[in-house]
């Protein structure tokens, strides 16, 4: 006779007539696969955990966001945000949908050149520019903006250096309505200061302003801050334009558009509370038009980076083992850990299984393999029994994770990303002992024999 | 050892007359539970239980353990 399918032994106490579990789960979350390709069949193929990136999903998403802006103003030019995802293949993809690159320290300076962008399209933003690479950037033209009035006097002293007159940027900061207010970066409008920095620039002689930046925050889920901070630039620009008789080229409005992902701590889901881009793209231009002077239309700079990565990326990860928690809550353990997962902090991820399974759901948590308390990858979600060896497939989270994960305890793991027409291809190699011994000394006299 | 007592039903539903607490359970515990309450000892569960489902011993063995830790933070296992 045929065994009869197994499903785990569960049993769950009725707490209260409004729970939802101990009842088979009415709508399980369950992806199968990535770009159109069997999930289960990468995992058997590459290994677990995989980062995984969907190529289609990205482009699509950057050309909406393209479309957008382009088809409310005319001068419109994206700069892919490095630090949201600085993989060598996700910056081409961006590359070759036309993006330039922004970028906040040498390394990542350094990491777009190596990529093949010319300085000419490089946006180099960031509190801290080392002189050296002050340097470097002005020689090749790239898009400096400044942060700080010590910043001016490097870029003077760059200028004097190399018998250039190099056009730059001001990092600019404002009240937008937003709490809290962004205040660190560049210089404050309110207070003056912004114009004192423009003044300083004039008297030097020596640098000329030709664009103004802000980044006003991150994650921003009222399309109207970027509308009054658009206002703010734009009516700053004809003042300084008035005023000091610098000539503007650009307005780069920085980034911070939300993705659709669920933040810890807000009860509607992102479906609700997330602007679209077009909302966001309808006050930025509208701000535009209603505080631009005559027929100028300076470049629209935008560095949006979360939302054009975060939903085309994906952590599949492996239950290894499962248990009962004193608290009667069932604990999985799973092959993937915070350090993997460094947008944990903020969000609620979207955890899917890839198959249907049989059987009541129970309240339980995920943790990751490291020893340590702290990781947990979701304290509470409802999930049929799952066996070792079933997959949960975690997103979004194509933004900030790859670039912010930290080796700690085990090894980083593969990435992959599914190609428009189906490929599955390696971008990241799994780390192995030498990627992390590489940089290590052992003076003689520890060597053990 | 409460579960003697507990009244379970064919569609999962199990009542405990002596504190009136409900549960939810699935036939795999069912089985364990009635078996535990005939005295019948985990190893021996766990190997009915692969002979009737598509199990290994040794998940079924680690099952039942797991299991036997809910019943007890229930309060249905002494």
């Amino acid at each position: 006779m045929a065994k009869k399918t197994y499903e785990k032994p569960t049993i769950i106490k009725v707490e209260s007539s409004h729970s939802k579990a101990g009842v088979p789960m009415p709508k399980q979350k369950i992806r199968k696969t990535i770009g159109g390709v069997n999930i289960d069949e990468m995992v058997d193929k590459f290994g677990s955990p995989l980062f995984i990136f969907d190529e289609k999903a990205i482009r699509e998403k950057y050309r909406r966001a393209y479309e957008a802006f382009s088809s409310r103003y005319p001068n419109v030019q994206f700069g892919w945000s490095y630090k949201t995802n600085y993989l060598k293949a996700v910056c081409a993809v961006f590359h070759q949908e036309g993006a330039i690159a922004e970028v906040v320290s040498e390394f990542e300076y350094e990491k777009a050149r190596e990529l093949g962008i010319d300085g000419k399209d490089i946006i180099y933003n960031g509190p801290f520019k080392p002189y050296e690479s002050l340097v470097t950037a002005a020689k090749e033209g790239a898009k400096i903006h400044i942060d700080t009035f010590d910043e001016i006097n490097d870029l003077e002293k760059v200028a004097d250096e190399l018998g250039l007159e190099i056009p730059v940027a001001i990092r600019l900061n404002m009240d937008t309505g937003i709490y809290p207010q962004w205040s660190r970066f560049g210089f404050n409008i309110e207070s003056g200061q912004a114009m004192d920095a423009v003044k300083r620039i004039r008297a030097g002689g020596k640098l000329r302003l030709t664009g103004l930046h802000a980044h006003i925050g991150t994650f921003m889920l009222d399309a109207n801050a970027y509308k009054i901070e658009t206002a703010k630039m734009v009516r700053f620009m004809n003042e300084v334009e008035e005023k000091v008789g610098f000539t503007i080229e650009y307005i780069d409005v920085g980034g911070g558009f939300a993705s659709k992902n669920h933040l810890k701590g807000i009860y509607q889901p992102p479906e609700v509370v997330v602007p679209t881009i077009d909302d966001y793209a309808e006050a930025i231009t509208s701000a535009l038009y209603e505080n631009l002077k005559g027929n100028s239309y300076p470049k629209l700079y935008l560095e949006t980076g979360r939302h054009l990565i975060d939903e085309a990326g994906y952590l599949v990860t492996s239950v290894v083992a499962s248990k009962t928690l004193p608290d009667s809550r069932r604990s999985y353990i799973v092959d993937a850990g915070v350090n993997l997962l460094y947008t944990y902090f903020w969000y609620k991820f979207n955890i899917e299984l890839t198959r249907e399974v049989s059987g009541i759901s129970e309240p339980a948590m995920i943790n990751g393999p490291l020893c340590m308390n702290i990781d947990v990858i979701d304290e509470s979600i409802l999930l049929p029994r799952l066996k070792r060896g079933d997959k949960l497939v975690i997103s979004p989270v194509g933004a900030y994770n790859v670039t912010q994960w930290m080796q700690f305890i085990r090894y980083r793991p593969r990435v992959l990303m599914v190609t428009e027409d189906g490929n599955v291809e390696i971008i990241r190699e799994k780390e192995d002992l030498s990627d992390i011994e590489k940089r290590e000394i052992l003076p003689e006299k520890l060597k053990l024999k | 050892m409460r579960i003697e007592n507990l009244a379970i039903n064919k569609n999962g539903f199990a009542f405990d007359p002596t504190t009136g607490e409900t549960f939810t359970l699935n036939d795999t515990a069912r089985e364990i539970i009635e078996d535990l309450a005939k005295g019948i000892d985990e190893k021996e569960i766990a190997k009915k239980l692969s002979k009737e489902y598509e199990v290994t011993e040794e998940e079924a063995f680690n099952d039942v353990l797991d299991f036997k830790e809910k019943l007890k933070l229930y309060g249905l296992l002494s």
